[in-house]
């Protein structure tokens, strides 16, 4: 481990990093040393977003057997004359930049009516919130910009906050589809933040930990040399990983939950009076916490940046990360491909009556995943998939009841 | 033709108002009961919103003035007309050829049906027969503009329920096949212009039907694909069944027609009751749906489309030769004897017909269209009320309206 | 099992996602500009005036001025002005011809119908697409010299149909050609008349044509018939 630990991709960021800050005097070297992790957050993220618009898009394209944007091209500043593919579309590489370009320069409209001061506030403070959600991820190792104690609370504090923030652009818009968003976006936030957390607490329980370092660490070793501790590789975590990742959905607003946003009722919902910047910074957040959310689910469940096999270990660990979180981000696309949008009151049921129960049965089954550990493991196993999956099945059975597909009669 | 015990509308399920909450326990638990009494002490203001006719999923320009109790509607009124173009004023003062291609322009999903029908008014006006061969083009053209109909409103209907594009973009794809067929043989995609009173205006080529039969051949796939997609999808199931339920007695009342009526449990299907063109001769099967919802109303198209591609394989295999069109059809300087005619037939959104009156004159002294999802459409507050918001688009989604033939 | 629907939508979509690398049946899109799809034969857009001769476009217009398509027009899209002067058609009879014909192309509707009502197959329907302008008004409204277009070009669009429009016209004219004949030989035969000495040519030479349309000549159609005796 040591060897890999030590080796130069793997250290070299915070090499980087300390070459940048080492020559400033020792008060000044954590502010420098902050500063360059807001700087790098801002920037890798930042761009991973221009990166991922693109790739939904194409992505979605693909799935609707179409090609999706390819024909942006660089503008002609930025065309490389020694590179000849630089000058042509470049499978519309070019659209992200156009698209800022577009949106900055876009007439920014407030309605005469609206707050105005929480009309300019909202998309700041969303996108402040989600961007500071990425303080407590765990990169790669040591690559955590703030070390806390209570990391993971801090995240989803701060990653509440931004429900607030779509409340008080609806809310500010003097709007009715935005009210109407906005409403919807609180209810939305109160009923899925409890299983989001409730998902987790399993984790907390047995990493003995709730700083995000401390979990990834205790995933960071193999059963028999080959298989991860991976948390989401257990019975409770792998239910824990698939509530936290539905509730990640309604949490960013994803479809089959972008219920604020809902294009065919509310025209665009809080957005609906945002133009230009604006609505960029909203794109942007939304996107930001899309990725902060899969961040946290690695880091939670996913082990974090650990690789999954110990001859793996020497690519380094925030390779590890990226593919991972690329991975669930891929999924977040494919699902938004598919899935039709449930209705308000649907989304409450599919969470104060399936979700919640079920997070407080993973509860109750991580609690006997704890207490059998002298069982064998494969006992262990079983013992642990049946109590999840009987009350899944149970809850499941019960709420799609009587919604079976019918049989229809014909007249000759 | 049916047996009436099991499909006269008694027989079917009593009517009820609304959703039925008992129904769909659960998930689906529908938000009927939620109602409040308007002068409730603890109620807040009832908001309004208005609906169109710039919203995303209106269908074009309807508009829908909604009142608003928290989400649920407690008042709808639909607002029509900012498509008026008109149409029924242009067919009396231009010649009967002359309104043929703007009857195109009514529905503009479903061109070919529409023609079917106007030039079957005319010729019962004007006594004129038509060709075998022609009746045999009439008939496939009829059933693959119905494929095509319904294949969008799947898609749209989905797009209601926010599916990012996907299910639209397959519905689309096929859509374009059949299109493509419609081009080649007409040239035009969607504004066909294709039959004339007597008959057709071009003769299909043998290698014409031979793409028509391996379209009919490779859909079953595409309908498995897509209903692997949606028929079995939890929030479909969850979102659709119970919403929107239509009771028989308001449908017979309302004069619904077409699959809306027979998603309520009506047995009646012009193909059958009138039996125009050549249908009497084949085989196929009308569905009839049990709860007049929204589900039955989305079901009830995709059974169609299965029938239809039925007929359509029966049709494909004794395609007679012969002339397109009655040697003796008159296309220019048409001037039916004074009488009136009623021509109609099952479109793809209902019974599609054109009431004229002729005075003997070059053009109709009065050209009156009765169009499917106008009427349709009348039953939409009955349908909303007591949904949410959500509901409501999705209704509207499933009563297959395009405001071309709403507003004419 | 709740999701197992999902599941399966998900695995169609991952199909289809896949499908459209390899699979020409999901994939369909054609990339426009650069690929251009063969248009169907009877692909119609906005009529034309077929022309029997390229280099003399005006002077070999099948149009008689008959005006029945303005008539027919459901959106009154057509506007025709009847020559003063007559000149020979295909078939050698003097006619008259459109001294202005405009089609208005932002009120057409691509009915088809005046190229079903000609009875000259004058007007047909073009395929020409892509004639976006950043002028609304002049640029969408085609006079006759825009409008003319060569019987070739016809034959190159629309291969079927133009052959069939040739061979009805040649079979048209020669029974007119036969007529003619007959008419003469029973007129020679009756009693030896004098050569016919004024022939149709001469009164096709336009006096009142419309000044940008270069002059006809009248020998400029191709199958140029014999020229028609004049009614005794």
């Amino acid at each position: 481990m040591s060897a890999t630990n030590d080796a130069f991709l793997e250290t070299f960021p915070v090499t980087l990093r300390d070459a940048a800050t080492n020559w400033l005097p020792a008060p000044w070297n954590w502010l420098a040393q902050g500063l360059i992790a807001v700087v790098a957050v801002l920037a890798i993220f930042g761009s991973l977003f221009a990166i991922l618009t693109l790739v939904e898009r194409k992505a979605l394209g693909r799935v609707q057997n179409r090609p999706g944007p390819n024909r942006t091209g660089l503008p002609y500043t930025a065309r490389l004359p020694w590179l000849k593919f630089t000058e042509g579309k470049i499978f519309g590489l070019g659209q992200p930049m156009a698209d800022g370009i577009k949106m900055l320069t876009k007439e920014d409209i407030v309605p005469r009516e609206a707050d105005q001061v929480l009309h300019f506030i909202a998309p700041v403070a969303m996108l402040a919130m989600s961007l500071m959600t990425f303080a407590v991820i765990p990169f790669g190792r040591n690559l955590v910009p703030v070390e806390l104690d209570a990391s993971v609370l801090y995240f989803f504090a701060a990653g509440a906050a931004t429900e607030l923030a779509v409340f008080m652009a609806g809310w500010g818009s003097r709007n009715k589809f935005a009210l109407l968003a906005a409403m919807r976006a609180l209810a939305q936030l109160i009923s899925y933040e409890l299983p989001l957390i409730l998902s987790f607490v399993p984790v907390v329980m047995i990493a003995g930990s709730l700083s995000t370092v401390g979990i990834v660490a205790a995933q960071s070793s193999w059963h028999w040399g080959f298989i991860p501790h991976w948390y989401v590789l257990t019975p409770w975590g792998f239910a824990g990983f698939l509530i936290f990742m539905v509730s990640a959905l309604a949490e960013s607003n994803r479809s089959p939950f972008d219920l604020p946003e809902a294009e065919s009722e509310l025209i665009a919902g809080h957005l609906t009076e945002y133009s230009g910047f604006k609505y960029a910074l909203f794109f942007m957040a939304e996107y930001l916490g899309m990725t902060a959310l899969s961040g946290m689910a690695v880091t939670l469940f996913l082990g974090g940046w650990n690789a999954p096999l110990p001859f793996l270990q020497f690519i380094p660990s925030y390779v590890w990360f990226a593919v991972k979180l690329l991975t669930l981000l891929m999924g977040f696309i494919w699902i938004r491909a598919t899935l039709p949008r449930l209705r308000m009151d649907q989304l409450m049921h599919l969470s104060w009556k399936f979700l919640v129960p079920l997070c407080l049965v993973n509860l109750a089954n991580t609690t006997v995943w704890h207490l059998t550990a002298s069982l064998p493991l494969a006992v262990r196993w079983l013992l642990c998939a049946v109590i999840i999956v009987a009350p899944f099945t149970l809850i499941g059975r019960s709420l799609t009841k009587g919604v079976a597909p019918r049989t229809y009669r014909y007249a000759e | 033709m049916s047996a009436p015990s099991e499909n006269s509308p008694s027989a079917v399920r009593p009517p009820s108002s609304g959703a039925d909450p008992s129904a769909f326990p659960g998930l689906t638990s529908a938000p009927g009961s939620n109602i409040r009494a308007v002068n409730d002490p603890f109620h807040g203001d009832l908001l309004e919103v208005s609906m169109g006719p710039h919203h995303p999923s209106t269908h074009g320009v309807f508009r829908m003035m909604v009142t608003l109790d928290g989400e649920v509607v407690v008042k709808l009124k639909p607002v029509f007309g900012y498509l008026h173009r008109n149409h029924e004023k242009l067919g009396e003062n231009t010649t009967y050829l002359a309104s043929m291609p703007y009857t195109d322009r009514l529905d503009y999903l479903c061109s070919m049906t529409n023609n079917w029908a106007y030039a079957l008014a005319v010729e019962k006006l004007a006594g004129q027969p038509v060709p075998e061969r022609a009746e045999y083009i009439r008939l496939i053209l009829a059933e693959l503009t119905r494929l095509l109909n319904h294949v969008c409103l799947a898609g749209f209907l989905l797009q209601d329920c926010g599916a990012s594009g996907t299910p639209l973009m397959y519905a689309f794809r096929e859509r374009e096949k059949i299109l493509d067929l419609f081009e080649s043989l007409s040239g035009s995609r969607m504004m066909c212009n294709y039959q004339r009173f007597g008959g057709c205006r071009i003769d299909p080529s043998a290698e014409w039907l031979d793409r028509v039969r391996a379209l009919v051949a490779g859909f079953p796939r595409f309908l498995d694909e897509f209903e692997r997609l949606i028929t079995g999808n939890e929030i479909m199931m969850a979102r659709t069944p119970g919403v929107g339920c239509l009771s028989p007695k308001l449908a017979i009342s309302a004069g619904i027609t077409g699959p809306m009526l027979r998603a309520a449990g009506v047995d009646y299907d012009l193909r059958k009751v009138d039996g125009y063109g050549i249908y009497p001769r084949y085989k196929f099967r009308v569905p009839l749906g049990a709860h007049g919802d929204t589900y039955d109303r989305y079901m009830i198209r995709v059974l169609e489309m299965r029938e239809s591609l039925g007929l359509l394989e029966q049709v494909m295999k004794d395609i007679p030769g012969g002339p397109i069109m009655d040697p003796k059809a008159k296309l220019r300087g048409l001037r039916p004897k004074a009488g009136e005619a009623y021509g109609r037939i099952e479109g793809p959104k209902g019974e599609i017909g054109f009431f004229l009156i002729s005075d003997g004159s070059p053009n109709p002294y009065r050209y009156r269209v009765r169009p499917p999802s106008f009427v349709n459409l009348t039953v939409l507050e009955d349908l909303c009320l007591g949904h949410t918001i959500a509901d409501a688009v999705i209704i509207l989604g499933s009563i297959d309206i395009v405001l071309g033939e709403v507003d004419r | 099992m709740l999701g197992s629907g999902l599941l399966q939508g998900l695995a169609v979509t991952a199909k289809n996602l896949v499908g459209s690398f390899h699979d020409p049946a999901r994939y369909t899109t054609v990339e426009y500009p650069e690929v251009k799809e063969q248009l169907p034969e009877s692909f119609r857009n906005f009529p034309f005036l077929v022309t029997d001769n390229a280099t003399d476009p005006m002077g070999a217009l099948r149009c008689v001025a008959c005006q029945i398509c303005e008539k027919e027009c459901p959106p009154q899209c057509i506007y025709i002005e009847k020559s003063k002067d007559k000149k020979p058609d295909a078939t050698g009879k003097p006619q008259l011809y459109p001294a202005v014909f405009a089609i208005d192309t932002s009120v057409c509707m691509s009915c088809q119908i005046c190229v079903e009502v000609c009875p000259f197959d004058a007007i047909k329907m073009d395929q020409e697409f892509e004639i976006a302008t950043t002028d609304r008004f002049s640029a969408l409204l085609l006079n006759r010299e825009q409008l003319a277009k060569p019987n070739t070009y016809f034959h190159q669009i629309r291969p079927t149909e133009a052959a069939e429009v040739d061979g009805r016209l040649t079979a048209e004219r020669k029974a007119a050609e036969e007529k003619a004949k007959a008419a003469a030989a029973a007129k020679a035969a009756a009693a030896a008349a004098p050569k016919p000495a004024a022939s149709a040519v001469p009164t096709a030479t336009p006096a009142a044509t419309a000044p940008t349309a270069p002059k006809p000549a009248a020998a400029a159609t191709p199958a140029v018939p014999t020229p028609e005796k004049p009614a005794p």
